[in-house]
Order: structure tokens, then C-alpha cells, then sequence
């Protein structure tokens, strides 16, 4: 072969994966049902909130700044439980990664699962891989035109299935799908589910691979994830090499006949070692055992292996279990820092509030001298009410008997918070001008809030600013 | 440079070059990278055609769709003030002696007034409308010239000691320095500190009553018709320490405010008022 160095950028070669059947491909179809299941259909959940609140189950509600999970609502100065919940992925993805290699991007990740759902619709329409290329290389015809348009309509009917379940994540579903049908639905959506139903289209039906190899960064990432005891498909080759007919002594297991490069859906051959583009979907091994099976050979000569297992099984030793594999220092470090962002966020969720009070004094100026001497201050109270009916609070402060409180707007120290909201108050804390309140220059006061229905109580701890005469 | 050739280990071709030993393997990109190359470039020159792009001596192309940052602001103001119209129309429409401050329309009224205050007010008033000595704290419960909601809204409409406005609110006080000896004013200076508990039989009080009273009142509880203060409580728009006191028996003060019914419109000056009513010593 020659060098061509005059070809600057390659073409695509198109990839046929094969029909497998196996153990490893039953689990992915597992998981693709679970997958796709919860993603189309947890939108529908309702969960009862009562009369002011969404009855969607899961709902980012952008408009109104709210996140609803099940009996978990989310407001905006609560985002760290997103935050957390994003720490707690990046190191999920560390320990999956360090104990079994790409087996995220195998099993789990969407352009995985999309394109093996666009490679199934593709088998039904077009059929297995030696009819796709016959297909793939016959001139246009009305057959091929035909199920050309049949295969590219079914994989947009998912196109637009996926960007339509996507926005439902963000509106009440049953209303926006009203919407659509009726052509009613606001143009944010209808642009959301068109860019989503392309790339769903176009990534499933067309990238697939390319977008793992070329597009996505992590495959490059997790090479700092993995180590020599991480567990990734590989070929036994001390056992399968040197490839020869099934009939001679002298080969080794391998047969050469090409089931493994044949069901691949990066179009690589597992058999060259370990190579950037093997996502270890383990349709290989499945492909392989089945080989090995009918020749009444051992299974795995393609397997989950590690790097640490190759020399020494060579060396006749026993493998090593799975879980020596999986339990290490490192994927423990990784397991209980995991756990440790966990148990942190489950207390913060537990010992949150029902109410919360907020109480900013307002420093412009910091206190205002009344015509008898008097001597005021104002504060900016916030109570946010996260029930979902109106609340009815008594406000009171201590800190020094001679400080008065008064609520701008109302003659009364009673405030009715509406429902799931953030009630906004000034509020007023007056003593008169001979009180050490007044003559201090700061005295430490707490603003006191009582739920008149179930006694619930909220204390936020402030200053009071006086002339400062007092020294 | 070695020529190119076919690297033993992958069987892929090399770039030819080597440094220190290492050599780098021939992995063409993909050519539907060199097209969305190509594909972003063609978007941008359209880009550039349809909205406002290339610089030229004074200014830069329109745009075909004719977008400017600043249109889609005005665009938004007007449709801001559209929806704000029927709030609007009730603010101006509200007796101001009879405003409810649960109200949306109060609510209103507060937060444009709010904006109103900063932009026009707080020169003089302060951002937080504490005031500064001469210009009065609007925050406190003493009010020069009344401080009910619409007693104020006449101050903000129609200004103070201004020469535009025919219904400016008007008085001036003497300047005592032509009028009184410097022994009679050191006087008052020693008797105004103490009015609240003051003796009216002494010489001050003499003083007060021939000279003081006739506007600020027998006890020197001040008269809002005349805008003159209250002389009796905490509050000195001018300072309270002897000094001050002095130069404003001597000189006399004439604190002026514009009339801002002639600069404001109608529903702003409603607003600002009501704001200023709202800041805790609304009467």
C-alpha cells in the first residue's frame, strides 16, 4: 500500500452492523426500553400538589422559576441542588469509568441508544446487514426509493417523538399537546422540537459513530478515568492467535470469520487491541460466544478483560473476579465521595423550611430620626412560602423591650403570604430617642415570624442601628 | 523530511515528518467536517448580508431584515407602556385622599414612582430620600407643608418659592440680621435649642413671641400653611447647633423646588407621590 498523502479528509465508510443475539445485547435492550421509557413517558406522570400548584410529576417550570420534582419543589435560590445533583453525575461517570471503562457511552448515552433504536428501524425496513448492502450499493430504483423514504419517515416520526417529549419536560404535556394539535402551541416550542428532531434525525440516521469519534469530548476525557485494572472488551489474543480454519490443530481459537468486526457499530475490528473509537457496547462478545458456542469451544475470547489480566493469565494464573476489578482504592475513594454529595443533599433537602424569612436592613440611611426624638429603622422582609395555600403570619422582634414594629401598608402585625410565593414586606422598628437602642450604635435584634395555623416558627437575627451618641 | 511511508505497528500511513524519533500518523479528518466548515462560512457571509455587519465610512450596513438592537428596545418600551396603559389611566383617574395601599394600582403607583425618585429626586433628596441639611428628609413624619398623599402630590406639582409656577407653595422668612440687635439674636440662639420645655417668660420667650410666633406659632409648633416648621421637635432642616442657628436667624433660608407638574407628566407626578408618601411618614 502507498502513502496518500494527497487525500487531506476521508470519506465516511458506511457501517452495516449485523443481528446479534446474546446476553449483552438482551441487557441492551433492556436498558433502551428503560431508557426511552422514562424519557417519553415521565412527562405524563401527574403528582397532586393541590389546587395552585402544577399536578406534573417532573416539570421545569422557567416561566414561573420553579422545578417540580415529584414531592420535591425547587426555587431558583435552591439551585445548588442542581449543582449537587451535576457533581454527583461527573463523579458517577468517573466510577462507572474507572471500574468499567466506556460503559456510559455502551450502554446508556442517548447517541448510543438512539442510533441502536435507528439501526433497529433501519433492520425492520431495509433488513439485515447483507441486505442493506446489496441495498447500499444497488443503482435507484423504485424499490430502493421506496424504502429509502419508508426508513427516513419512520426515523423522523422518532425525530420529532424525541423533541416533542423533550418540551414537555418544560409545560404542563397535556396542554402543550393540545397546543400542537391544535396548531396553537407558542413558537419556542415548535422551534425547541424542529432543532431537536433534526439532530435526532440527523445524528441517529447519519453520524451516528462520527459524532462519538469526531464530535464528542468525553472518549477523550476517560482515558485519565481508566487505568490497568479497569475493566474493557478485549481479545484474548494469547488464545485466539494465529487465526486459522476450525479444523486445524495448530490455530488457535480464532476462526477469522469476522462475526465480531461484523455486528460493530463503530465499524472497528476488536482484534487490533484497544482503540479510541470502542465504545465496549460488548455486541462483539455477544457475537463471538455465539461462534465459540457452535464450535463447542470455550466462550470469551472476546471479553471483559483488564489490561493487569492479559499477562497474567499467559502466565497460566487464574483470572481474576469480577469484583477485584471493580472494588479497588480508587473506585471506593470515588463510591464514597459519591455517596458523601448524596447524604449531604438528602439532610439539606430534609431540614429544609416550609417558610423562610429573609431580612435585609435597609442602610440608606440606616436610621431615620422621627420629629419626638424617635428613632427608626427599616428592613426589607422577605417570606417565602412554599405551601401551597396562603399562610397567615404574626411578626414580632426582640432584642430590647422598647423596640416597636410596624408593617408599612397595615395597621396590624399580621401577614397573610399567598400561596408558593415570596411575600415582600417593609417593616419598621421604631424606639424611642432616651432607649440604648437608640443611643447605641448597633444593638443585635431577631425578627420572630409564627404560622397562626400550625405554630411553625422562622427567627433571622439582625442589627438595629441608633445614633451612636451612647459610647 | 523523510518521505511518508506505511507505519509498520497499524498499518496506517505516516505525515512523513519525525522528531526525536516520534512520528505522526495520516488521520485525515472526516469530509463532512471540511463541509460544515465550508457550511459556516456561507452562513456567515448571509448573516452579514441580513443583519447589520460591515463597516463603512460613517456607520455600517443596515441588515436586510432591517434589525437594530436599539429598534427591538423601543420596540419593547412601547409595547411596555401599551400594557401599562389601563394602570396608567387608573392612576390618574384615583382620588389620592382616598388610595388604598393594599391596592395593585398602589403597588403600581410605588414601583414607577420608585424610578421617577431616582431619576429626578434624589439630586437633592438622596437616593435613599434621607435628605441633606437643607433639603428636607422625606422619610421622618415632619412635613413642611402637609404630608398626606395629596398635600404632597401639590408640593411635587406645583414646587416651592419657584418662579414658574403661580400655585408654588410661598413664604419667606425675614432675615433677622437687619432686624434684631446681635445680643437679641444670641438670645433666641440660647432659647430655640430647649422650646419643647422652654420658659415663655423669659427673654427669649419675649423675643419668640414678638418676632417668631406670628408664623411658627405660639409654642413654635410650626404652621404648614406657611410652610413654617416645627421648632418645638428633634427634627433641624438646617442644624440644630448654635452656629446654625445663627446664620439662619441672621441670613434666613429660602429653600426652592422646582414646579414638576411642568416637567413631569401627570401619572408620574401621581406616582413619585405616592412613593414618597409610602417611605414611612406618609401622614
Amino acid at each position: 500500500m502507498t502513502p496518500q498523502t494527497e487525500n487531506l479528509y476521508s470519506t465516511r465508510e458506511p457501517i452495516f452492523p449485523k443481528r446479534v443475539y446474546g446476553s449483552f445485547r438482551n441487557l441492551k435492550w433492556a436498558i433502551m426500553a428503560v431508557t426511552l421509557g422514562v424519557y417519553y413517558l415521565v412527562p405524563w406522570l401527574r403528582w397532586d400538589r393541590g389546587p395552585n400548584l402544577p399536578d406534573q410529576a417532573v416539570l421545569v417550570d422557567l416561566a414561573n422559576r420553579r422545578f417540580y420534582f415529584f414531592w420535591i419543589e425547587i426555587w431558583p435560590h435552591e439551585f445548588y441542588f442542581v449543582a449537587g445533583l451535576l457533581i454527583m453525575a461527573g463523579l458517577g461517570l468517573f466510577l462507572f469509568t474507572s471500574a468499567l471503562g466506556r460503559v456510559w457511552c455502551g450502554y446508556a448515552c442517548p447517541q448510543t441508544v438512539w442510533t441502536d433504536l435507528f439501526i433497529l428501524v433501519e433492520r425492520w425496513i431495509e433488513g439485515d446487514r447483507n441486505a442493506r448492502i446489496r441495498l447500499h450499493r444497488a443503482k435507484w430504483s423504485t424499490r430502493k426509493v421506496t424504502l429509502r423514504l419508508l426508513k427516513w419517515g419512520a426515523w423522523a416520526i422518532i425525530g420529532v417523538a424525541t423533541g416533542g417529549a423533550w418540551v414537555f419536560y418544560f409545560a404542563d404535556a397535556p396542554t402543550l399537546a393540545n397546543q400542537f394539535l391544535t396548531l396553537t402551541a407558542p413558537s419556542v416550542a415548535w422551534i425547541t422540537v424542529a432543532i431537536l428532531t433534526a439532530t435526532t434525525f440527523v445524528f441517529g440516521g447519519f453520524m451516528r459513530e462520527q459524532v462519538c469519534i469526531y464530535m464528542c469530548p468525553w472518549p477523550r476525557i476517560q482515558g485519565a478515568m481508566m487505568d490497568d485494572s479497569t475493566l474493557t472488551v478485549a481479545y484474548r489474543d494469547w488464545r485466539g492467535e494465529p487465526r486459522g480454519k476450525a479444523r486445524d490443530a495448530t490455530a488457535g481459537d480464532c476462526v477469522d470469520c469476522n462475526a465480531c468486526v461484523a455486528v460493530c457499530p463503530m465499524g472497528i475490528d476488536i482484534r487490533d487491541g484497544q482503540q479510541m473509537e470502542c465504545i465496549t457496547c460488548a455486541l462483539c462478545i455477544d457475537a463471538c460466544d455465539d461462534i465459540m458456542g457452535k464450535l463447542g469451544r470455550d466462550r470469551g475470547l472476546i471479553d471483559y478483560l483488564a489490561l493487569s489480566d492479559a499477562p497474567a493469565e499467559q502466565a497460566g494464573q487464574k483470572p481474576r473476579p469480577i469484583w477485584a476489578h471493580i472494588l479497588r482504592p480508587r473506585t471506593i475513594l470515588y463510591s464514597v465521595i459519591w455517596a458523601g454529595f448524596g447524604f449531604a443533599m438528602m439532610y439539606a433537602l430534609f431540614i429544609r423550611p416550609e417558610i423562610e424569612m429573609t431580612v435585609a436592613p435597609i442602610r440608606n440611611p440606616t436610621f431615620v430620626t422621627l420629629s419626638d426624638g424617635s428613632i427608626r429603622n427599616l428592613y426589607e422582609v422577605r417570606l417565602r412560602n412554599k405551601h401551597g395555600e396562603a399562610r397567615q403570619f404574626g411578626i414580632h422582634v426582640s432584642g430590647d423591650p422598647t423596640l416597636r414594629i410596624d408593617v408599612e401598608g397595615t395597621p396590624f402585625e399580621t401577614i397573610t403570604a399567598a400561596p408558593d410565593a415570596t411575600h415582600k414586606l417593609r417593616v419598621y422598628v421604631t424606639t424611642h430617642g432616651q432607649s440604648n437602642a437608640a443611643q447605641a450604635e448597633e444593638t443585635p435584634i431577631r425578627f420572630w415570624i409564627e404560622d397562626f395555623g400550625n405554630g411553625d416558627r422562622a427567627a433571622v437575627d439582625t442589627i438595629f442601628n441608633g445614633t451612636g451618641d451612647l459610647r | 523530511m523523510d518521505e511518508p511511508r506505511v507505519d509498520d505497528l497499524t498499518g496506517r500511513p505516516t505525515m512523513g515528518h519525525e522528531f526525536d524519533g516520534i512520528e505522526e500518523l495520516n488521520t485525515p479528518m472526516p469530509r463532512w467536517w471540511l463541509w460544515t466548515f465550508y457550511l459556516t462560512i456561507i452562513w456567515g457571509i448571509g448573516y452579514t448580508i441580513a443583519f447589520p455587519a460591515w463597516p463603512m465610512i460613517s456607520g455600517a450596513t443596515k441588515g436586510l431584515l432591517g434589525y437594530s438592537t436599539r429598534g427591538e428596545v423601543s420596540a419593547d418600551i412601547a409595547a411596555h407602556e401599551a400594557s401599562n396603559a389601563a394602570l396608567v389611566a387608573d392612576l390618574n383617574a384615583v382620588d389620592l385622599t382616598e388610595f388604598d395601599p393594599q391596592s395593585d394600582l398602589h403597588r403600581y403607583a410605588v414601583a414607577r414612582g420608585a424610578s421617577v425618585f431616582r431619576a429626578q429626586c434624589s439630586q437633592c433628596h438622596g437616593s435613599g430620600a434621607a435628605g441633606a441639611v437643607g433639603y428636607p428628609n422625606l422619610l421622618d413624619n415632619d412635613w413642611l407643608w402637609g404630608g398626606s398623599l395629596d398635600e404632597i402630590a401639590y408640593s411635587v406639582r406645583h414646587g416651592i418659592r419657584n418662579e414658574t409656577d403661580f400655585d408654588a407653595h410661598y413664604s419667606e422668612m425675614p432675615a433677622f440680621g437687619d432686624i434684631l440687635a446681635r445680643e437679641e439674636i444670641e438670645t433666641l440662639v440660647n432659647f430655640l435649642p430647649s422650646l419643647a420645655h422652654a420658659d415663655w417668660d423669659s427673654a427669649g420667650g419675649v423675643l419668640f413671641a414678638d418676632n417668631c410666633a406670628s408664623c411658627h406659632g405660639a409654642r413654635g409648633l410650626g404652621d404648614r400653611s406657611l410652610g413654617a416648621p416645627n421648632l418645638a421637635d428633634a427634627i433641624w432642616l438646617y442644624g440644630g447647633d448654635r452656629e446654625s442657628l445663627r446664620m439662619t436667624l441672621i441670613n434666613a433660608r429660602f429653600g426652592v423646588m422646582p414646579a414638576w407638574g411642568q416637567r413631569l407628566t401627570e401619572e408620574d407626578v401621581r406616582a413619585v407621590s405616592t412613593y414618597v408618601h409610602s417611605l414611612g411618614g406618609g401622614e
